[in-house]
């Protein structure tokens, strides 16, 4: 029994670690149809972030919960600001600048800070006991987080003007901009907002896997593939890829050990995308935010 | 004609690829071939990524996972055979095989441009992943350990059905380079078959490619396929020319170096890409030796610089340019002889309205060309 809770509270970590980091990129991909490859460089940009303010004294919550999104966001900004915005419509061409994008903050940050780990934070909040099994408290906290995200973008889309603007812009951007919608600002809040929770969500992982230049290729691999299975509805493709993929992660991982893990879960993906070209979303449940 | 002109351009270049492997070895020192034929398997790598992207239009991000799994393949072969003949046929086939499986997928799944792109890269990625995990005794395929990070020596190439004639790296210079020229004209041959226009008109117009009767998919996983084989065979010469493969050839700066050549060098021409790889390879070797500015730092701004500023790659740019330079050299010389003709008699009035109508109203820039012609 005790061994049932602990494996399936392993898996539903699973699962709420791979919606977090997806979650940004779903938001920029399900509302500007904009893939963006540096995706796993603004994780890597919130891990940094964290490490670099927790070392100067600042409170780890404050850094990990305000900071991170905070300056992340902001670089999303300047970035849609200064590459984006010239590419839209140009999906290809977006595709290749935020991967040139990716190169570059992986250059900058290792000329900065060295191509090794950055000094390192333990997790706080010790462990949880179940019975004869252990668990991380930070790991169920980061489970709670997720859930929490994922309400709060709901209520954001779904309750705010600013949500009623942004779902009508990404339905048809023109008539949104021949009603008087700014859809150029849109696009610009909704890129750095992405971003802020890939930054968050970089941020919250960093005590957990440590930051480097290079951690984004760890990430980026598994979300674009629960995005893409996911298909275009960002919140309910997220967290039903999410649930999918990382069940048969963790389950195979369970049976067999984390290098068959990963392998199910790419099969998975491609055996679904085979079935559902345009996603779980794209082919169940359209209507769906 | 202007198929004659190209059919002559490839063999031109192809002469120039020979002349040039009969040469290096006698000119250039050791070292220098040695990382010259680590550059040619680069270049066929650039080459196979120009044929399925450049001329099928298949965005794949993720060309250097069969550039991997043709070096794994050949490394895992020729160790398990003890001799390199058939261990290349099998790494281009293993290629070809994995390219078919996940092509089919894609294709007849109807995966459109962009998640082709992130699929195709999904799968080098945790390629990669995957492989680095394979350390210790228990990965092995038949003889051969997998090795994990550190990856496997390579077997070099022997002489064919000769597994104790093994060649010195002089000697892989002239099989890689050859390999080069080979697949350079197989792959502009392949171009100009049927096949190869049906997969242009299916890159210029899917839909209507395919209301003409063509099976979209099958062509698309035609191209892709072949295009793994050539990539396949970039992985044999590549390990062949480092001496050990490693998984690092599925890492995403490799993709993004394989997609950087190309962008580089410019779609829809074979050799753009083989250049654009050579010369990126210098670049990047000339960066490596000094360390105040990053590699990944120079590729990004590359990269990114061209997408915005140079879309079409240096070739393509450049081949624009001297078309222009070309036709505007004709006008000049055409509208040089309409004055000629206009000012020797009242002859050419009569139709100098008319004439004048068709270089358009262009009777004050002529006149400011005129100025400038003589030169």
């Amino acid at each position: 029994m005790d061994l049932v809770a602990a494996v399936g509270l392993q898996i539903l970590y699973g699962i709420a670690n791979l919606a977090l980091i997806s979650l940004g990129l779903a938001i920029i991909f399900g509302m500007m149809r904009v893939i963006n490859l540096a995706h796993g460089e603004f994780l890597m940009l919130g891990g940094y972030t964290v490490v670099i303010a927790a070392n100067a004294g600042v409170n780890l919550w404050v850094a990990m919960l305000i900071l991170a999104p905070l300056v992340v966001g902001v670089i999303g900004v300047v970035v849609e600001r200064l590459l984006i915005r010239w590419l839209y419509g140009r999906m290809i061409d977006t595709l290749l600048a935020t991967w040139g994008l990716s190169l570059l903050f992986i250059g900058i940050v290792t000329s900065i800070f060295g191509a090794s780990t950055a000094t390192t934070i333990s997790p706080p909040l010790g462990v949880v006991s179940i019975g004869e099994y252990t668990s991380s408290a930070y790991e169920l906290l980061l489970i709670g987080i997720t859930v929490a995200l994922g309400i709060a973008v709901f209520l954001v889309l779904k309750m705010t003007s600013l949500g009623l603007v942004a779902r009508g812009t990404m339905q048809n951007a023109e008539m949104a901009s021949a009603l008087g919608v700014s859809t150029s600002r849109v696009y610009m809040i909704t890129f750095g907002i992405g971003a802020a929770i890939s930054g968050l969500a970089g941020g919250l992982l960093a005590p957990v896997t440590g930051v480097l230049p290079t951690i984004g290729a760890v990430y980026i691999a598994k979300a674009f593939i629960t995005v893409i299975s996911g298909g275009a509805a960002i919140l309910a493709g997220t967290a039903s890829a999410s649930v999918l993929l990382g069940g048969v992660n963790g389950i195979a991982a369970f049976l067999t050990g984390p290098t068959i893990g990963e392998v199910a879960l790419l099969v998975t993906a491609i055996v679904l995308l085979r079935l559902m070209p345009r996603g779980i979303t794209g082919g169940l449940f359209r209507k769906s935010l | 004609m202007i198929l004659a002109r190209d059919v002559r351009g490839t063999l031109a270049i192809a002469a120039v690829g020979v002349l040039f492997m009969l040469i290096a070895p006698s000119v250039l020192e050791l070292f220098t071939i040695i990382n010259l034929t680590t550059a040619i398997a680069l270049a066929v790598l650039a080459l196979s990524l120009a044929l399925v992207w450049g001329y099928g239009g298949i965005l794949c991000f993720g060309q250097n996972a069969f550039f991997g799994i043709g070096a794994y393949a050949y490394t895992i072969a020729a160790i398990n055979f003890g001799g390199s003949s058939w261990a290349i046929l099998v790494a281009i086939l293993v290629a070809v095989a994995f390219a078919v499986v996940i092509g089919y997928v894609m294709f007849y799944g109807r995966v459109s441009d962009v998640y082709l792109a992130v699929i195709t890269l999904t799968v080098s990625l945790i390629l990669y992943s995957l492989i680095r995990r394979t350390s210790g005794p228990d990965y092995k395929i038949g003889k051969s350990l997998l090795g994990g990070f550190n990856g496997i020596t390579s077997p070099p190439i022997n002489l064919p059905w000769d597994p104790s004639f093994v060649l010195f790296p002089e000697h892989v210079f002239y099989v890689a380079m050859g390999a080069l020229v080979v697949a350079y004209l197989f792959t502009s041959w392949l171009t100009r078959t049927h096949f190869g226009r049906v997969c242009v008109s299916i890159r210029e117009n899917e839909l209507r490619a395919e209301l003409l009767g063509y099976d979209v998919r099958l062509y698309k996983l035609g191209i892709f396929a072949v295009g793994a084989g050539v990539a396949g065979l970039a992985g044999v010469l590549f390990c062949n020319g480092v001496g050990r493969v490693t998984p690092d050839v599925f890492n995403l700066y490799n993709a993004a170096l394989t997609i950087i050549w190309v962008i580089v060098g410019g779609r829809g021409t074979l050799i753009g890409p083989i250049l654009g790889a050579f010369g990126l390879f210098y670049l990047t070797s000339a960066l490596g030796t000094q360390s105040t500015v990053n590699n990944n730092l120079v590729l990004g701004i590359i990269l990114v610089v061209f997408v915005l500023g140079v879309p079409k790659g240096v070739i393509p740019t450049l081949a624009g340019w001297m078309a222009a330079r070309r036709t505007r050299r004709a006008l000049r010389a055409r509208e040089r002889r309409m004055r000629l003709r206009r000012a020797r008699g009242g002859g050419g009035r009569n139709d100098g309205a008319g004439a004048g109508a068709g270089p358009g109203g262009g009777g004050p820039a002529g006149a400011g060309r005129g100025a400038g012609a003589p030169e």
